[in-house]
Formats: structure tokens, C-alpha cells, sequence
């Protein structure tokens, strides 16, 4: 019976003649190259109106992108306005950042890679951490708002969002840790082992030293993420009209150096491109594509930097 | 010249000095533990937050309200606690955002995958990934002094905050997002599938249509469901160009406040700690994050389905 199916099936496939199969064929090969090139096109367009964006903002910041700019306050007449603040601001939070972030982040990599038994408690662990790189940036701001301002008590200050930028990074850091110490083939985990070295001697000489390359990648990756990052900042409290400087963190006189800062009032450099930007004059608006020129340098160039970074060492992979 | 042999210290230094070695060892692993467990913490201390800062809120607005009224007006003296048309901002310029990045990053990441040669496609990934690190403040001004002002050429009546310039440079922005992610599952597809498919006559595009697509649908649609999640979570593009002005509305040529605008929009202001409207900012969060937890639980789910496949 099954054979009479399919014998039924089979005739009813008519058999073709050879320029039926010709035109067959060359439909098919027409299809292939139309979608071909649907999709250069797709990625051309794609590629090419973010270019219009970058080039209409540079474009618009151009006249503003003077001295000045990086050595003014913000102020109320546009032309005299400049991003000073914005940018000490910036540097110092990503400071406590990069402090805060990236030894707990390796530390968590190491620990979920070398260390961490199969169970149900890694698992959770792993779960999080994937589940953590999910979270919009704005929930870290209320959690920050929540526990940094109001119950640590530690108010709307650099340190405060340096801390919450700090939470955002981090799964950053855990993830690319992994990854890096994943591609370490066990058998220098091995050798080591066999020369009597601890677990310990194993991580820190042999690990970590052999994928720091792919660990600083995700830093760099996570640190730009940072310092681009303008909602948590606003939840926490950053304020957009600043025309201090937070105390230097060093003095001329004892004791040298001074944490005063960390608890100053803040703005950075993304907050002050959203101020220009929420006002309705046309002369802040330039202020605030100068600003945004200055931002999509930085990060361009931090991710560009962790991009080659990666691609030098997966070309320089000796094992 | 005799050799004499190595002297060994006696028993105990040795082990002694193993003891020592094993605690410092224990005292090492604790504190990595604690390191990975800040993971955890991050994740209790958002749940704690919100729960217990949002209770402040229901103690005063009945769940009912909150979840079925269609004026959301905190701040105002005639005070309405609906979260509806927040969460129709929400949907809309997510939508919008998606009938953008959806086509275009899927037609990307198959001509990425099957088509595009190795140097295409080795330079075209890093500007992917290079545009992913594009801060998102910078996409607002892009709404709303470029996009807005062209759309508002097409259709004169468009207002200058409107969910659907918002949405459109939203899905721009997650082009790169979904195209490399959609990518990453497609060549994680075996050759061989491929290979078998060319044997019996396949062309490039049957290939990719009807074999590699379907094994990597797990992925694509792990893809599909992060790009949402991103949409619903993406804050400064709206807060600056959408509007924020809470509206029930599903017409993306209207301005209307998203979940994360309102939050902005209040924490810009200075509201006292403990009061209704701080506390409204927690408990619209709330629903930000159970929308973004649902759609990340999905989207792991099926990206493991993918990866366990082969």
C-alpha cells in the first residue's frame, strides 16, 4: 500500500523538458541575485542614513568645538556656555566606576569559570547575571535613587553615580571575563597543576594573565557604555546647571589627598547634551551637537579600541 | 664527588606550611563567591526597591485603578493613577520601532551570514558593533532636530513630539542589535546542513530561506524578543522626542509619554522623598521591569533551545 503511495506521488511530478529546467534554473539564480542584492542595499541604506545623522551632527556642533568649550561652564547665554563641568564630572564618576566595577567583575568571572560547582546555586548566579545585562538602565536609576540616596543616605552625588554606573557595568565586566578565560585551553590549567601550583597560583599567574587581553575588552566595552548612559543619571539626581568644580582630589598640602569629591554635586557630559537639547532656543541645540560630538568620539573610540583589541588577539592566538 | 641527596625538611613544616596554603586557598574562593554573589544582590536589591517603595503607592491607589484607569495625571491636583496610557506609549513606540528593525535586521543578518564575502563580512561586523555603543542621548537629538523635522515635511500636521519619529530612530537604533544577534545564530547553523542543501541543486537563497533560516529560528526569534526588550526599556530617545504628555493612544502620529519618559520627567523635577509622585515613579518602574523580565525570560529561553540544538 505505501508503495502505491508512492508511486501515485511520483507520477504526479510531470517530468520536465530541458528548457523547462533552464528557465527553472534561472529563476532561481534571478531570485538569488535579487535578494543579494536587496540585502547589500539594506546594509548600504542602513549603514548610510546613521552616516547622514553623524555627518548632520558634526555639521551642526562644528562651529562651537573650540577651546572654550572644554574650559567654560555652563551658563545662560549659549555662545559663553561650555561642557567643563560636564567632563570633570564625567571623568571622576567613571573613576569610581572603573573602582568599583571592574575588580568585582573579574572576581565574579573567575569565580563563575574556575571555581563554581554544578548546582542549582551557580545556576542562579548565571541566571542573574544574564538576566542583570537585560535590565533597562533606568531600573538601576531607581534602584540607585532607592538605596544609594535614601537609605545609604549617601545623597545626589559622584559617588552615588559612580556606584550605579558601576551595577550597570558589571555584568559587562562578568560576561566578557568568562568568555575570555573560557577560550584558555585546560591544558595550562593542567601544567600547572602538575608543577604543584595551587588553584590560586593558577588563576592569578596563568588565567588572568593569558585573558587579560579579552578582559580589558569587555572593560573598555563597559566603561564607554558608562560614560554614555545619561537615564540612571538623571533618576540619581544629576544636576544640569553646574558652575563648580568638585574639590580636587589632590592638594598641595597635607594630607595630599582629599575624598571631599566624592560626595560634590555632578553633572556629565550626556546630561548636559539632554539640557541643551530640552531648550527650546536653536543656539543651545548647537551647544548640545558639540556635546554630542565630543561623546560619540569618546565612545567611537573606546569601542573601536576594544574592537581591534579583540581582533589582535584572535589573530594572535597561539594555541 | 659524591652527590648528596636533597634534604627534606621534616613532616610537620610541610604540612604546616600546606595548612597554610589551603586556608589562604578557602579565604580566596570566599571572596570571589561574594564577588559573583553581587550578581544576586544587584537583582534582590532592584526587586526590593521597587516592592517596597511601589507598596507606598498601592497603600493609597487600588491595583484595580492602577491597572484598568486611562488617565495617568499624578502630579496634578485632579490626581488619575492609571498606568494604561503609559504602557500604550510604551507599545506604540516600541511598535513602531520593531516594523523598522525587524525586516531590515533580519534581510542584514541573513546577507551577513550566507551571502556577504569574508571581508564584507569582517568589516561590516565591527560598525555593527561599534554603532550598539552609540550613546542613546545622542539618538534624541537625531529625532528630534533631523527625523521629526523631515517626517513634518511629509505631514505637515505631525507635532514636533511624536511617538512615530521617536519609534522610527528607535528601530534604527536596534538595527545593529538584532542583525548580529540573528547573525550569531545562523552561523552557528552546521555546514553540513548547507552543504547537504547544495548537493541536491539549492540555490544560495533556497539555502538560506528554507534551511538555514528554519534551524536558526530559535535564535532569530531570541533576537526579535532582546530588540523588544530593548525598545521597551530605551529611555532618552523617547523622553527627549515622544512627548510627555501621558495620552491613551495607540496613533504613532500623536505625542504620548512612555513608561521610562515619566520616569525621567519626574526625576528631573525635585519631588520629596516618600511622597505619592516619588513613589508613582517605583511603581510604574515595576511594570518596566515585569514587561523587560518577561521578554529577557523568553529570549534566553529560546536562545538555550538554539544553542543545545547541534
Amino acid at each position: 500500500m505505501v508503495k502505491d503511495k508512492m508511486d501515485s506521488e511520483f507520477s504526479l511530478i510531470k517530468p520536465k523538458t530541458l528548457n523547462e529546467v533552464r528557465a527553472m534554473i534561472r529563476k532561481h539564480k534571478r531570485n538569488d541575485f535579487i535578494f543579494s542584492s536587496i540585502g547589500l542595499l539594506t546594509i548600504i541604506f542602513a549603514l548610510l542614513t546613521l552616516l547622514i545623522l553623524f555627518v548632520d551632527l558634526v555639521m551642526d556642533g562644528y562651529p562651537k568645538l573650540n577651546y572654550e568649550f572644554f574650559t567654560d561652564f555652563p551658563s545662560r547665554r549659549a555662545a559663553h556656555a561650555g561642557i567643563l563641568s560636564a567632563w570633570v564630572g564625567s571623568s571622576l564618576i567613571m573613576l569610581v566606576t572603573f573602582i568599583t566595577a571592574v575588580p568585582m567583575g573579574v572576581a565574579a568571572g573567575v569565580y563563575l569559570e574556575e571555581y563554581a560547582p554544578k548546582n542549582w546555586f551557580t545556576d542562579i548566579i548565571e541566571i542573574n547575571v544574564t538576566n542583570l545585562s537585560g535590565v533597562p538602565s533606568i531600573i538601576y536609576g531607581l534602584l540607585a535613587l532607592g538605596l544609594f540616596v535614601y537609605t545609604f543616605h549617601l545623597g545626589q552625588t559622584i559617588v552615588t553615580a559612580g556606584l550605579t554606573l558601576g551595577l550597570l557595568m558589571l555584568p559587562i565586566v562578568i560576561v566578557s571575563t568568562r568568555e575570555a578565560i573560557r577560550s584558555i585551553p585546560i591544558a595550562i590549567r593542567e601544567a600547572a597543576y602538575a608543577v604543584g601550583a595551587t588553584k590560586w597560583q593558577v588563576v592569578l599567574h596563568h588565567v588572568i594573565q593569558y585573558s587579560f587581553g579579552g578582559i580589558l575588552t569587555g572593560i573598555i566595552i563597559g566603561m564607554a557604555r558608562a560614560l554614555g548612559e545619561t537615564a540612571p543619571i538623571i533618576t540619581v539626581g544629576a544636576l544640569t546647571f553646574i558652575a563648580f568644580l568638585p574639590p580636587a582630589p589632590i592638594s598641595s598640602s597635607a594630607p595630599f589627598i582629599s575624598f571631599e569629591w566624592l560626595h560634590s554635586g555632578f553633572t556629565v557630559l550626556p546630561i548636559q547634551m539632554f539640557s541643551w537639547l530640552s531648550r527650546p532656543e536653536h543656539a543651545f541645540h548647537i551647544n548640545a551637537a558639540a556635546a554630542g560630538v565630543v561623546i560619540i568620539l569618546l565612545t567611537l573610540l573606546m569601542n573601536g579600541t576594544a574592537i581591534w583589541l579583540r581582533y589582535r588577539i584572535r589573530k594572535n592566538i597561539k594555541w | 664527588m659524591a652527590i648528596t641527596p636533597l634534604q627534606d625538611p621534616p613532616i610537620s613544616k610541610r604540612l604546616a606550611k600546606n595548612i597554610k596554603r589551603n586556608f589562604i586557598e578557602r579565604i580566596i574562593e570566599i571572596i570571589l563567591l561574594f564577588a559573583a554573589l553581587a550578581a544576586t544582590f544587584i537583582t534582590l536589591g532592584i526587586v526590593y526597591i521597587l516592592v517596597t517603595e511601589a507598596s507606598g503607592f498601592f497603600r493609597e491607589v487600588s491595583v484595580i485603578e492602577f491597572l484598568t484607569s486611562r488617565q495617568w495625571s499624578p502630579l496634578f491636583e485632579d490626581a488619575h493613577y492609571g498606568i494604561l496610557p503609559l504602557v500604550s506609549g510604551t507599545l506604540t513606540t516600541s511598535f513602531v520601532a520593531l516594523m523598522i528593525a525587524i525586516p531590515i535586521g533580519t534581510i542584514a543578518a541573513i546577507y551577513l551570514s550566507e551571502f556577504a564575502s569574508h571581508k564584507t563580512r569582517e568589516s561590516v561586523k565591527p560598525i555593527l558593533e561599534l554603532l550598539v555603543g552609540v550613546p542613546t542621548v545622542v539618538f534624541g537629538y537625531f529625532t528630534l532636530l533631523f527625523v521629526t523635522p523631515l517626517l513634518q515635511k511629509l505631514n505637515p500636521d505631525l507635532p514636533t513630539f511624536n511617538m512615530l519619529g521617536a519609534g522610527i530612530v528607535m528601530g534604527v537604533m536596534i538595527i545593529p542589535y538584532i542583525a548580529s544577534v540573528a547573525e550569531d545564530a545562523m552561523k552557528a547553523v552546521p555546514m553540513h546542513m548547507r552543504e547537504g542543501s547544495y548537493a541536491m541543486g539549492a540555490t544560495k537563497f533556497q539555502t538560506a530561506i528554507r534551511v538555514v533560516t528554519p534551524a536558526a529560528t530559535s535564535g532569530i526569534i531570541a533576537a526579535y524578543i532582546l530588540g523588544i526588550s530593548r525598545a521597551v526599556g530605551e529611555t532618552m530617545v523617547v523622553a527627549i522626542a515622544a512627548g510627555q504628555q501621558p495620552s491613551f493612544t495607540f496613533n504613532p502620529l500623536e505625542g504620548a509619554a512612555t513608561i521610562t519618559a515619566y520616569i525621567v520627567q519626574v526625576a528631573m523635577g525635585d519631588l520629596p522623598h516618600g511622597s505619592l509622585g516619588y513613589q508613582s515613579i517605583f511603581a510604574a518602574g515595576m511594570v518596566l521591569f515585569l514587561l523587560t523580565f518577561l521578554f529577557n525570560i523568553l529570549g534566553h529561553m529560546a536562545r538555550k533551545r538554539f544553542a543545545e540544538r547541534y
